[in-house]
């Protein structure tokens, strides 16, 4: 195992009192499908804005030797850690192309910079390939589908080169095919990669995750395989809201319910 | 075929705004010197200046979507940087290469403060007009995107900022002429300001400056950063996860739109041969921004064509409606605003977009 894995030790983020975050403890290892799950306001998005510098927090967080807490956000993008949002957030304007040729800014120089794009170039190329957006390249990127959308965002990390990639819900709102590709894409992108994938969706979890993270109030409630997930009754009580006997199936209706109903 | 008609589009979208701007250098630099009287070429040239500074305030404000309400401060460093020279440049024509400027003897005791001295110099001059708005856009940029002040916010602070360079060149009589300004000239780097040939020269150098820092802005547009310039415009946060700083990016259109201006105000100077706080205000600021919101701020020609149209208009109606000028001006700009709220240059794709069903791929 080298070093290439995301630290996370006590980690706490304190909204004027309110701890959204509460000494959470998580390491992200390279080469898998990690998921995070909870309840709304469990802390999990709080979690993500934390470690990419959109929020203050304290504690530890650390890639690479490099102290995540202090540093700015366009710096630990730099430094290989990219994020998407809940919202897919393109540039609308922008054809498909364009918004994976700027992804990848992060690798030119000032004087490149000041130059027109000519050609595409071989990683451009290679993530439009791995998304499948290869068809749509000279569409602007705001008439695509909700999916694509998701899935022009995650290459825009490919073209990034992020090597620590956290999805914020990049399925809700898609449809079942959909959700099958990005599964599928996940999987093959995340061989070489740290995939941190925060999710409402149970099916979803349970065909693609390799360890499943469950929060809760700000804490870590259970980390595992998703069987032992399934199995652990604290688990069982967060997503049902009350001590009852269920098994697996009865869990992925309650989570998804809990998507909705929004309780904390 | 399909093909064919992809390579022209693309042919035409590359290629195509450069035609522009050699029609609109043609227009300016043939045929205007060869159908306007000295007078209304003059006056025309005034128009370049203020275009030269909206070229500037359209790659800001239209692709950086940062509305520089304050475009006067600037305008003014590179006017009042030129209006010092030429002021020199007068008084030692007639007094010897120790003369003071006239009105530091009328109003003052005769001496000139030690930071007049340079610009004795035409090379000084030059170089200052470039570098001072540089260094001032840095400073101040920086102070203000670092801080993510943006919005309204900036609109104001840069209102402000005009409003208070007005008033501290009013309240030093003494070293800048107040609220006369800087006139009088008589020689632009040794060239007669009174021989019609050299009026129409320099009609010409600016007619050239407006060109070239179209191109530039061409350039930009074209480039990386100028993709860049407008994500970053649409949506700043995203772009800090690009791993680039919005506070950088927003800079350098800043610093380069400063520029613009000051370069716009040098060329004032000698064409108007006068600059004074009027010229520099809140007002005059605002002057400056509506010509871009008339021609279209995100367009490539827009707020060069804007800026043009906008000064013919103040000239044509104050000299038609001495009194109500300005009531005509405000009309235009309700209804400018009203219906083309990109301004008039995107009339045209505004109209054909209502027209086509909107595109959706699936």
């Amino acid at each position: 195992m080298n070093d290439d894995y995301l630290e996370i030790r006590g980690l706490t983020v304190d909204f004027d009192g309110f701890k959204a975050i509460d000494g959470v403890d998580l390491t992200l290892l390279e080469g898998q499908l990690h998921f995070l799950i909870g309840p709304n306001g469990a802390g999990k998005t709080t979690l993500v804005d934390a470690v990419t510098g959109l929020v203050p927090a304290t504690g530890l967080a650390r890639y690479r030797h490099q102290d995540l807490l202090r540093t700015k956000s366009h710096r630990i993008v730099r430094a290989g850690i990219g994020r998407t949002f809940q919202t897919a957030t393109v540039f609308e304007g922008l054809s498909v192309l364009q918004n994976l040729d700027i992804a990848g800014g992060v690798h030119r120089t000032a004087w490149k910079m000041a130059l027109a794009r000519r050609g595409t170039p071989s990683y451009v190329e290679e993530a439009l390939e791995t998304v499948g957006l290869s068809g749509l390249r000279d569409k602007p990127a705001g008439v695509l589908a909700h999916g694509q959308k998701q899935w022009l965002e995650i290459g825009m990390l490919l073209v990034q080169d992020a090597r620590v990639m956290l999805l914020d819900e990049p399925v809700a709102g898609m449809s079942a095919e959909e959700r099958e590709e990005t599964g599928e894409l996940l999987g093959r992108i995340g061989r070489e990669r740290t995939i941190v994938v925060i999710e409402h969706d149970m099916d979803f979890v349970r065909s693609y995750a390799d360890v499943v993270t469950v929060m809760h109030a700000g804490k870590v409630l259970a980390e595992g395989s998703v069987a032992e997930i399934q199995a652990n009754a604290r688990v069982q009580e967060v997503y049902l809201g009350r001590q009852h006997k269920t098994s697996g199936a009865e869990m992925s209706s309650g989570a998804e319910s809990s998507q909705e109903a929004g309780h904390a | 075929m399909k093909n064919l008609l992809q390579t022209g589009q693309r042919w035409g979208r590359t290629w195509g705004p450069l035609l522009g701007i050699v029609v609109v250098a043609i227009a300016l630099l043939v045929v205007a010197p060869a159908v306007l009287s000295p007078f209304r070429l003059n006056n025309l040239g005034k128009y370049v200046c203020w275009a030269i500074a909206g070229v500037g305030i359209g790659l800001a404000w239209g692709r950086g979507g940062m509305l520089v309400m304050g475009q006067g401060v600037f305008f003014g460093l590179g006017g009042y940087a030129m209006a010092m020279h030429l002021k020199l440049e007068a008084a030692m024509a007639t007094g010897g290469p120790d003369a003071v400027p006239d009105f530091m003897v009328l109003y003052g005791d005769g001496t000139m403060p030690g930071w007049w001295e340079p610009f004795r110099s035409g090379t000084f001059t030059l170089f200052a007009v470039l570098v001072l708005p540089a260094i001032a856009a840095t400073i101040l940029g920086f102070a203000i995107f670092k801080r993510r002040v943006k919005g309204a916010y900036f609109a104001i602070l840069t209102q402000a900022l005009a409003v208070a360079f007005a008033t501290l060149l009013v309240a030093t009589i003494k070293q800048t002429g107040g609220f006369n300004g800087l006139n009088q000239f008589t020689q632009f780097f040794g060239y007669n300001l009174y021989d019609p040939v050299n009026k129409k020269m320099i009609y010409s150098i600016a007619a050239v400056l407006l060109v070239v820092c179209l191109v530039v802005v061409w350039q930009l547009y074209r480039s990386r950063f100028g993709e860049l310039l407008v994500a970053t415009r649409d949506a700043e946060e995203r772009v800090r996860f690009l791993g680039h700083d919005p506070a950088n990016i927003k800079l350098v259109a800043f610093v380069v739109a400063a520029v613009m201006a000051s370069i716009g105000g040098a060329m004032f100077a000698p064409i108007t041969g006068i600059v004074s706080p009027s010229d520099v205000d809140a007002t005059a600021s605002i002057f400056l921004i509506a010509g871009v919101a008339l021609g279209g701020r995100s367009l490539l020609l827009g707020p060069a064509l804007g800026a043009l149209a906008v000064g013919f208009g103040r000239t044509f109606l104050s000299e038609s409606f001495p009194d109500q000028w300005t009531y005509f001006l405000g009309l235009l700009f309700i209804v400018v605003i009203l219906f083309f709220p990109s301004g008039l240059g995107s009339a045209w794709s505004q109209l054909s977009a209502r027209l086509r069903p909107k595109e959706t791929v699936r």
